[in-house]
Protein backbone atom coordinates (compact mmCIF):
# COMPACT_ATOMS: atom_id res chain seq x y z
CA UNK A 1 0.00 0.00 0.00
CA UNK A 2 1.23 3.10 -0.60
CA UNK A 3 0.36 5.02 2.63
CA UNK A 4 1.99 8.43 3.53
CA UNK A 5 3.62 8.68 0.21
CA UNK A 6 2.71 11.95 -0.56
CA UNK A 7 3.91 13.81 -3.79
CA UNK A 8 3.55 14.22 -7.39
CA UNK A 9 4.70 11.55 -9.70
CA UNK A 10 4.03 13.34 -12.96
CA UNK A 11 2.95 9.97 -14.80
CA UNK A 12 7.22 9.39 -15.10
CA UNK A 13 9.66 6.80 -13.99
CA UNK A 14 11.83 7.82 -11.12
CA UNK A 15 14.35 8.83 -13.51
CA UNK A 16 12.75 11.11 -15.62
CA UNK A 17 11.04 12.88 -13.05
CA UNK A 18 14.26 13.65 -11.37
CA UNK A 19 14.92 14.60 -14.87
CA UNK A 20 12.23 17.10 -15.37
CA UNK A 21 12.64 18.07 -11.90
CA UNK A 22 16.46 19.03 -12.58
CA UNK A 23 15.40 21.15 -15.37
CA UNK A 24 12.25 22.92 -13.64
CA UNK A 25 14.54 24.07 -10.71
CA UNK A 26 17.68 25.08 -12.80
CA UNK A 27 15.56 27.21 -14.96
CA UNK A 28 13.87 28.72 -11.86
CA UNK A 29 17.21 29.88 -10.33
CA UNK A 30 18.16 30.77 -14.29
CA UNK A 31 15.34 32.84 -15.64
CA UNK A 32 14.12 33.88 -12.21
CA UNK A 33 10.41 32.82 -13.13
CA UNK A 34 9.08 29.99 -15.14
CA UNK A 35 5.27 28.87 -16.37
CA UNK A 36 4.51 25.44 -16.02
CA UNK A 37 1.60 23.36 -15.13
CA UNK A 38 0.50 23.45 -11.50
CA UNK A 39 1.45 20.03 -10.23
CA UNK A 40 5.14 20.11 -11.90
CA UNK A 41 5.52 23.87 -10.09
CA UNK A 42 4.02 22.39 -6.39
CA UNK A 43 6.74 19.54 -7.31
CA UNK A 44 9.56 22.02 -7.89
CA UNK A 45 8.76 24.67 -5.63
CA UNK A 46 10.49 23.02 -2.05
CA UNK A 47 13.55 21.56 -4.57
CA UNK A 48 14.11 25.48 -5.63
CA UNK A 49 13.98 26.58 -1.71
CA UNK A 50 16.11 23.74 -0.50
CA UNK A 51 18.96 24.96 -2.97
CA UNK A 52 18.37 28.25 -1.87
CA UNK A 53 19.07 27.01 1.78
CA UNK A 54 21.93 25.99 0.55
CA UNK A 55 23.60 28.74 -1.14
CA UNK A 56 22.61 30.43 2.33
CA UNK A 57 24.97 28.23 3.89
CA UNK A 58 27.81 28.73 1.46
CA UNK A 59 30.27 26.32 2.15
CA UNK A 60 32.14 24.43 -0.47
CA UNK A 61 30.00 21.37 0.58
CA UNK A 62 27.23 23.01 -0.11
CA UNK A 63 28.30 24.58 -3.05
CA UNK A 64 29.14 20.41 -4.17
CA UNK A 65 26.15 19.46 -3.20
CA UNK A 66 24.03 22.20 -4.92
CA UNK A 67 26.46 21.28 -8.32
CA UNK A 68 25.13 17.92 -8.15
CA UNK A 69 21.50 18.71 -8.33
CA UNK A 70 21.52 21.94 -10.62
CA UNK A 71 22.26 21.41 -14.47
CA UNK A 72 24.40 23.89 -15.38
CA UNK A 73 27.74 25.94 -13.28
CA UNK A 74 26.05 28.62 -14.66
CA UNK A 75 23.37 28.18 -12.46
CA UNK A 76 25.49 26.93 -9.67
CA UNK A 77 27.19 30.51 -9.64
CA UNK A 78 24.07 32.71 -9.89
CA UNK A 79 22.63 30.70 -6.92
CA UNK A 80 25.57 31.06 -4.40
CA UNK A 81 26.68 34.36 -5.45
CA UNK A 82 23.51 36.43 -6.06
CA UNK A 83 20.13 34.01 -4.73
CA UNK A 84 22.08 33.67 -1.25
CA UNK A 85 22.75 37.18 -0.65
CA UNK A 86 19.33 38.37 -1.66
CA UNK A 87 17.67 35.89 0.20
CA UNK A 88 20.45 36.41 2.95
CA UNK A 89 17.48 38.10 5.60
CA UNK A 90 14.57 35.87 4.74
CA UNK A 91 13.21 32.89 6.92
CA UNK A 92 11.68 30.59 4.01
CA UNK A 93 9.44 31.07 1.35
CA UNK A 94 11.88 32.20 -1.52
CA UNK A 95 9.26 31.38 -3.73
CA UNK A 96 5.93 31.73 -4.98
CA UNK A 97 3.45 29.56 -7.17
CA UNK A 98 0.21 32.17 -9.29
CA UNK A 99 -1.94 29.98 -11.01
CA UNK A 100 -3.28 31.35 -14.59
CA UNK A 101 -6.06 29.70 -15.78
CA UNK A 102 -6.13 26.79 -18.26
CA UNK A 103 -4.02 26.19 -21.58
CA UNK A 104 -5.51 25.75 -24.07
CA UNK A 105 -5.08 22.61 -26.36
CA UNK A 106 -5.06 20.35 -23.23
CA UNK A 107 -7.00 22.05 -20.42
CA UNK A 108 -3.89 21.65 -18.17
CA UNK A 109 -4.08 24.28 -15.25
CA UNK A 110 -0.46 26.67 -15.92
CA UNK A 111 0.96 28.45 -13.20
CA UNK A 112 4.25 30.50 -12.75
CA UNK A 113 6.95 29.59 -10.06
CA UNK A 114 8.72 32.94 -9.67
CA UNK A 115 11.69 33.41 -6.78
CA UNK A 116 10.06 36.29 -4.87
CA UNK A 117 10.93 39.55 -5.67
CA UNK A 118 11.59 38.97 -9.82
CA UNK A 119 10.38 41.08 -11.69
CA UNK A 120 8.62 40.46 -14.83
CA UNK A 121 9.98 40.65 -18.37
CA UNK A 122 7.86 42.81 -21.18
CA UNK A 123 8.74 40.26 -24.11
CA UNK A 124 5.37 39.90 -25.68
CA UNK A 125 5.78 42.94 -28.47
CA UNK A 126 9.63 41.93 -29.56
CA UNK A 127 7.88 38.10 -29.80
CA UNK A 128 5.04 39.70 -32.14
CA UNK A 129 7.11 41.33 -34.14
CA UNK A 130 9.39 38.59 -35.01
CA UNK A 131 6.59 35.85 -35.75
CA UNK A 132 5.29 38.97 -38.41
CA UNK A 133 8.29 38.86 -39.57
CA UNK A 134 8.93 35.51 -40.09
CA UNK A 135 5.37 35.33 -41.72
CA UNK A 136 6.20 37.83 -44.28
CA UNK A 137 9.28 36.10 -45.34
CA UNK A 138 6.49 32.80 -45.95
CA UNK A 139 4.34 34.81 -47.74
CA UNK A 140 7.03 36.27 -50.26
CA UNK A 141 8.48 32.59 -50.78
CA UNK A 142 11.73 33.42 -49.26
CA UNK A 143 11.73 30.95 -46.65
CA UNK A 144 9.81 27.62 -46.00
CA UNK A 145 6.47 26.96 -44.54
CA UNK A 146 7.38 26.42 -40.82
CA UNK A 147 6.78 23.15 -39.12
CA UNK A 148 3.28 24.36 -37.11
CA UNK A 149 4.20 26.89 -34.91
CA UNK B 1 -28.77 -13.18 -16.87
CA UNK B 2 -30.67 -11.03 -14.33
CA UNK B 3 -33.42 -8.36 -15.98
CA UNK B 4 -35.36 -5.57 -14.83
CA UNK B 5 -38.54 -6.83 -14.06
CA UNK B 6 -40.36 -4.03 -14.53
CA UNK B 7 -40.13 -0.74 -16.75
CA UNK B 8 -39.68 2.23 -15.12
CA UNK B 9 -42.05 5.46 -15.29
CA UNK B 10 -40.81 8.46 -16.96
CA UNK B 11 -41.47 10.47 -13.21
CA UNK B 12 -38.75 7.65 -11.82
CA UNK B 13 -36.34 8.52 -14.37
CA UNK B 14 -36.91 12.73 -14.13
CA UNK B 15 -36.73 12.47 -10.34
CA UNK B 16 -33.49 10.54 -10.51
CA UNK B 17 -32.45 13.72 -12.53
CA UNK B 18 -32.99 16.37 -10.76
CA UNK B 19 -29.90 16.73 -9.28
CA UNK B 20 -28.02 16.36 -12.54
CA UNK B 21 -26.99 19.91 -13.85
CA UNK B 22 -23.68 21.76 -14.14
CA UNK B 23 -22.77 24.73 -11.93
CA UNK B 24 -21.83 27.76 -12.38
CA UNK B 25 -17.63 28.81 -11.59
CA UNK B 26 -17.34 30.85 -8.51
CA UNK B 27 -16.20 34.65 -9.85
CA UNK B 28 -14.73 38.23 -8.53
CA UNK B 29 -14.15 40.84 -9.71
CA UNK B 30 -10.56 41.60 -10.73
CA UNK B 31 -10.04 44.80 -8.24
CA UNK B 32 -7.71 46.17 -11.04
CA UNK B 33 -9.80 45.91 -14.39
CA UNK B 34 -13.39 45.64 -12.86
CA UNK B 35 -13.60 42.30 -15.13
CA UNK B 36 -14.97 39.11 -13.47
CA UNK B 37 -11.96 36.62 -12.94
CA UNK B 38 -11.92 33.25 -11.19
CA UNK B 39 -10.85 33.83 -7.64
CA UNK B 40 -7.25 32.89 -6.63
CA UNK B 41 -6.11 32.86 -10.44
CA UNK B 42 -4.17 35.52 -12.44
CA UNK B 43 -6.82 37.88 -14.42
CA UNK B 44 -6.95 37.08 -17.82
CA UNK B 45 -8.01 40.46 -18.81
CA UNK B 46 -5.37 42.90 -17.07
CA UNK B 47 -2.87 40.39 -16.52
CA UNK B 48 -2.47 41.28 -12.27
CA UNK B 49 -3.11 39.12 -9.36
CA UNK B 50 -2.79 41.11 -5.73
CA UNK B 51 -1.98 44.15 -7.10
CA UNK B 52 1.11 43.49 -8.88
CA UNK B 53 2.01 39.83 -10.77
CA UNK B 54 1.68 41.33 -14.20
CA UNK B 55 1.59 38.37 -17.07
CA UNK B 56 1.91 39.71 -20.24
CA UNK B 57 -1.71 39.74 -21.93
CA UNK B 58 -1.35 40.46 -25.94
CA UNK B 59 -4.01 42.30 -27.48
CA UNK B 60 -5.62 40.95 -30.65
Amino acid sequence: MRHRKAGFKLKRDPAARKSLLRGLVTSVIEQERIITTVPKAKAAKPLVDKMITLAKRDTLHARRQAARFLETPASVKKLFDKLGVRFGQRAGGYTRIVRLGWRQGDGAEQAMLELVGSQLVKRAAERAKRKEERMKAVREGREEEPPAA
Amino acid sequence: MPNPKRRHSKRRTATRRTHDHLVQPGRSECPNCHEPKLPHRVCPHCGTYKGREVIEVVEK
